[in-house]
């Protein structure tokens, strides 16, 4: 493959009424829980921030009372990721730092792993502790055999941290374990990923198409916005899901799927398009390449054909075919972000590239646009060793086009029966909750139970830290600088966090963390700046900005070099794949040994009296490290089971009833959940918001509420291309009532 | 002057962030919130529809709690908003009890709270914070005897409806369908 980062334009400018949600919190109003406080004196003092909840990074500001106490974060009017407006998590974000259950000071474990019993430890001990384990497996098996498993913004000095020390297993489950799929599909017919925030034009599109994406629940704050701006001025949203979403309810066509079946769908979308020639020609003779091999390779998938896979009718298939052609090229077939489903998933999300490119959305207003990133001056470093065994070396052949480490392949070269090339033996896991986010909990127990060291660094008593031989404790990201946030967007812009207040107990930043432990390491040279604060002055001096500066602005815009948001007419892109074009037959991956053009494979349906478990996410709730926030479990304290009506029927269970889950390799789920019977999801699958279920203690408003949805994922559908680790393959019966063995297992 | 709100329930996604900008604007204490959001579903799988409505008081014209208070503690100011004078209230409680949109919740104080319109925000120009931090930019807030008030603009151009329309009160929060 050539260069993936042409599209993007780096800029080098130099300088039944059913309450939801707070419904149930209305219901427990009369539950009184802490005394009043007197109203607090407004005291404008505010220091920048990018909000940390979630991948969306928002900026905003955050007002403390004249007593200087945290009082609310408010979104910044200039950012382009949010426009002033913060959603539900980030305003509640001020409950990662109240939250009373953070981790308070480095821990040790005294006894085996799975037992949980530590002690306290100074950061010096601790660190010392690691950096002799570390030397050891080094010495041992290799730099390589450590691996890093990370997400958000504390990454990058963990990154550094690997590097230098060479190994270069350092993967993000926001990989493998969700966005993946797509980012290689669209590397694949584009050449360019679909990047975060999504390059997606909502807000000036005529025609959003939802495969399964549940923007409004799942709470991306620029989508969102821009969702709402697209139905003010009448664009048509066609939402393909087997569950009425929100996004479904403000749907002009709400295609009620058969669930794992989409393919089938795009490929009778792409039918009618090319065969009533409603594609765009100009466009795909200009830009694309392997029209006619698309055009013969779709000839029988027509809307009856998918009618008898999809349920969905052919008049409607028609029809919606014929609306996203009339909108075009202001249309949009969304790429999704959660998209590890089926084990196809790659190939789902190119038949999504392509229709994209037949209808010539890409690069065009109401498409999707060019996206634009600041360049930032980054110091001279010492060159990093490269890593003698990579990632791929671990299993030969293995997932040939994945451009970034997979998790679950680490995971699995941690058990030695799995005969890895090389071992890994010690794990660095920073901000990610990997028991509830890497599927079979078993597996990832078992890795653990094989490895030499488990460090994980985290600001909550998360699952994954009962498991670690050492938990350091991050202090909030409202207690710490970051690195400036350079995120892509229409224009250029970066964005600066800073403590709005002094790290709480015996906190340090990410910064800190990896410094010292690389000091420690031997690899200070790493991280010539002591100080964070000290890097950032410098390269925003560089640019002709300064800290000082930015500390008042919280936000800086650039404009773009050029005019070039979209393709100019007629312009010559030359796009970053094998052929210079937009492949919608891919070379790639028929060299790689892999079909060129996606096609429809029947997947395992749910037997007699189980029902497809579908999750997805609730607007006011991240993953599962939101879940003890207090002001969020304000909002939704526990997930529920959406059962079908007929179903509930069958099963004489009641809205509001506590029930087990079991799943069909017989796991029962560690707590009951409530069940919502509701019209909104199809007889054949059950729906419930992901993570929620803690089995930690320590967490005590989130403990035991709910049922953990990554808990009954253990039949894993691994996508052959990249890696990606399928998670709806899962089929759930109901127990309504535990017997004592079943309580016992 | 009369202050009035608008929602619109075809772009309110139902996220709940009004109900949380609100708390901590007002500080709300945990469990308690003087906003909510409320879903109406409709239909039989696949012919379904929902309303989503994010609700709060109504601060009505003709004021059941305000009539019902035996002390005077809830009041009607300029613009309309009905209040309620933490130092006057003695919880009885006979507010909520007569509010039809069950907007009041006991404060662990020992007083009655409720939606202020965030009257000391707009005092000084600002939007409630629950119109101002809204993401789908779904609530309308402004004068309703102004023609040119963004509330009055969006009731003139959309259809719309109130709650309870039948308990007399005239309530000033409208929703567009």
């Amino acid at each position: 493959m050539t260069s993936r980062r042409e599209f993007i334009r780096i800029s080098f400018i130099g300088a039944g009424a059913l309450a939801s949600g707070s419904g149930v919190l209305k219901a427990a109003r009369t539950l009184s829980t802490s005394g009043g406080k007197e109203s607090l004196k407004i005291d404008l003092r505010r220091t920048p921030t990018y909000c940390e909840v979630c991948f969306w990074k928002c900026a905003g500001w955050v007002y403390k009372t004249s007593e200087g106490k945290i009082w609310k974060i408010i979104g910044n009017d200039e950012d382009q990721h949010c426009n002033g407006r913060f959603c539900p998590r980030g305003t509640g974000g001020i409950g990662m730092y109240y939250d009373e259950d953070r981790l308070r000071t480095p821990l040790i474990r005294t006894e085996e792993r799975g037992k949980q019993i530590f002690r306290e430890a100074s950061w010096d001990e601790a660190l010392d502790h690691i950096a002799g384990k570390i030397r050891d497996i080094t010495a041992k098996f290799g730099p390589e055999s450590m691996a890093l498993f990370t997400h958000g913004s504390g990454s990058s000095y963990y990154t550094t941290m690997f590097k230098a020390l060479g190994s270069g297993n350092i993967a993000e489950p926001s990989y493998a374990q969700c966005r993946g799929p797509r980012d290689e599909a669209f590397f694949a017919t584009f050449g360019e990923e679909a990047y975060s925030p999504e390059i997606t034009d909502i807000r000036d599109t005529k025609c959003l198409v939802l495969i399964g994406s549940h923007i409004g629940e799942n709470m991306h704050n620029g989508q969102i916005q821009e969702m709402s701006d697209a139905i003010d001025k009448g664009a048509t949203i066609i939402t393909v899901d087997p569950r009425f979403s929100t996004a479904a309810g403000k749907s002009k066509f709400w295609l009620p799927i058969k669930p794992a079946t989409d393919i089938a769908l795009l490929l009778a979308w792409m039918h009618e398009i090319i065969y009533n020639e409603h594609y765009d020609k100009k466009y795909v003779d200009k830009y694309c390449y392997g029209f006619d091999q698309l055009k013969a390779h779709v000839k029988d998938f027509t809307p009856e054909w998918a009618y008898g896979i999809t349920t969905i009718k052919p008049d409607l298939i028609r029809k919606t075919a014929k609306e996203m052609a009339d909108a075009s090229p202001a249309m949009i077939v969304h790429p999704g972000r959660h998209v590890t489903w089926y084990g196809d998933d790659t190939q789902r999300i190119r038949a999504i590239a392509i229709l994209n490119a037949l209808l010539g959305s890409w690069g065009r207003r109401g498409g999707f646009y060019r996206p634009a990133k600041f360049d930032l001056p980054s110091t001279s470093l010492p060159p990093f060793k490269e890593p003698s065994k990579s990632w791929q070396d671990l299993f030969p052949g293995k997932f040939p086009v994945a451009s970034s480490p997979v998790t679950n392949a680490l995971i699995d070269a941690s058990i030695p029966e799995n005969k890895p090339e090389y071992p890994i033996k010690g794990w660095f896991v920073n901000g990610t909750n990997l028991i509830f986010t890497v599927p079979d909990q078993a597996n990832t127990i078992k890795a653990i139970q094989n490895l030499d060291l488990l460090v994980v660094v985290d600001t909550m008593p998360m699952e994954i830290t009962g498991w670690a031989d050492v938990i350091l404790p991050e202090c909030t990201y409202l207690e710490r600088y970051d690195a400036l946030r350079v995120s892509p967007h229409r224009k250029p812009a970066i964005a600066l966090r800073i403590p709005a207040a002094e790290p709480s107990y015996n906190t340090k930043s990410g910064y800190s963390i990896a410094r010292e432990l690389s000091v420690k390491l031997g690899l200070g040279s790493w991280f010539p700046f002591e100080k964070q604060e000290d890097l950032l002055d410098w390269q925003l001096k560089k640019v002709g900005s300064s800290l000082e500066e930015m500390k008042q602005t919280g936000v800086k815009n650039f404009d773009r070099d050029a005019d070039d948001l979209y393709f100019a007419d007629d312009e010559a892109v030359e796009f970053p794949t094998d052929s210079g074009k937009i492949e919608l037959y891919s070379k790639y991956f028929e060299q790689s040994g892999f079909d060129p053009l996606p096609k429809y494979t029947p997947h395992e349906e749910p037997k007699e009296g189980f029902y497809r478990l579908i999750y997805g996410r609730a607007p006011m709730h991240t993953f599962s490290r939101t879940s003890n926030n207090p002001n969020l479990t304000d909002l939704m304290h526990e997930n529920s089971v959406w059962i079908n009506p007929k179903v509930a029927k069958e099963w004489g269970i009641n809205s509001g009833q506590m029930i087990w889950l079991k799943n069909q390799d017989g796991i029962v789920s560690d707590f009951p959940v409530k069940v919502r019977v509701t019209e909104r999801i199809r007889w054949d699958s059950v729906y419930m918001v992901h993570g929620f279920g803690h089995t930690r203690k320590q967490m005590k408003r989130c403990f035991g509420k709910g049922v953990s949805d990554t808990q009954m994922i253990t039949h894993i559908l691994v996508d052959p291309i990249m890696g990606g680790t399928g998670m709806r393959g899962n089929f759930v019966t109901f127990i309504t009532e535990k017997s004592e063995t079943e309580v016992a297992s | 002057m009369r202050y009035a709100m608008a929602v619109d329930t075809r772009k309110c996604v139902g996220c709940s962030d009004c109900v949380v900008a609100c708390q901590t604007e007002n500080d709300v204490p945990h469990g308690f919130c003087r906003d909510w959001v409320v879903e109406v579903m409709d239909g039989t799988y696949p012919q379904l529809e929902v309303e989503i409505r994010s609700e709060r008081c109504n601060h009505c014209v003709n004021a059941p709690c305000v009539r019902c208070c035996p002390t005077g503690a809830s009041h009607i100011v300029e613009g309309g908003i009905v209040l309620v004078t933490k130092k006057e209230c003695i919880g009885c409680g006979a507010c909520v009890a007569s509010c039809p949109y069950d907007a009041r919740y006991p404060h662990p104080g020992g007083y009655v709270d409720k939606c202020t319109f965030c009257e000391h925000r707009i005092k000084n120009g600002m939007a409630p914070a629950c119109v101002a931090v809204c993401p789908t930019k779904c609530l309308y807030f402004g004068d309703f005897d102004d023609p040119n008030s963004s509330v009055s603009v969006v009731l003139k151009k959309r259809k719309h409806k109130t709650l309870i329309p039948e308990a007399g009160t005239i309530p000033q929060l409208y929703f567009l369908i």
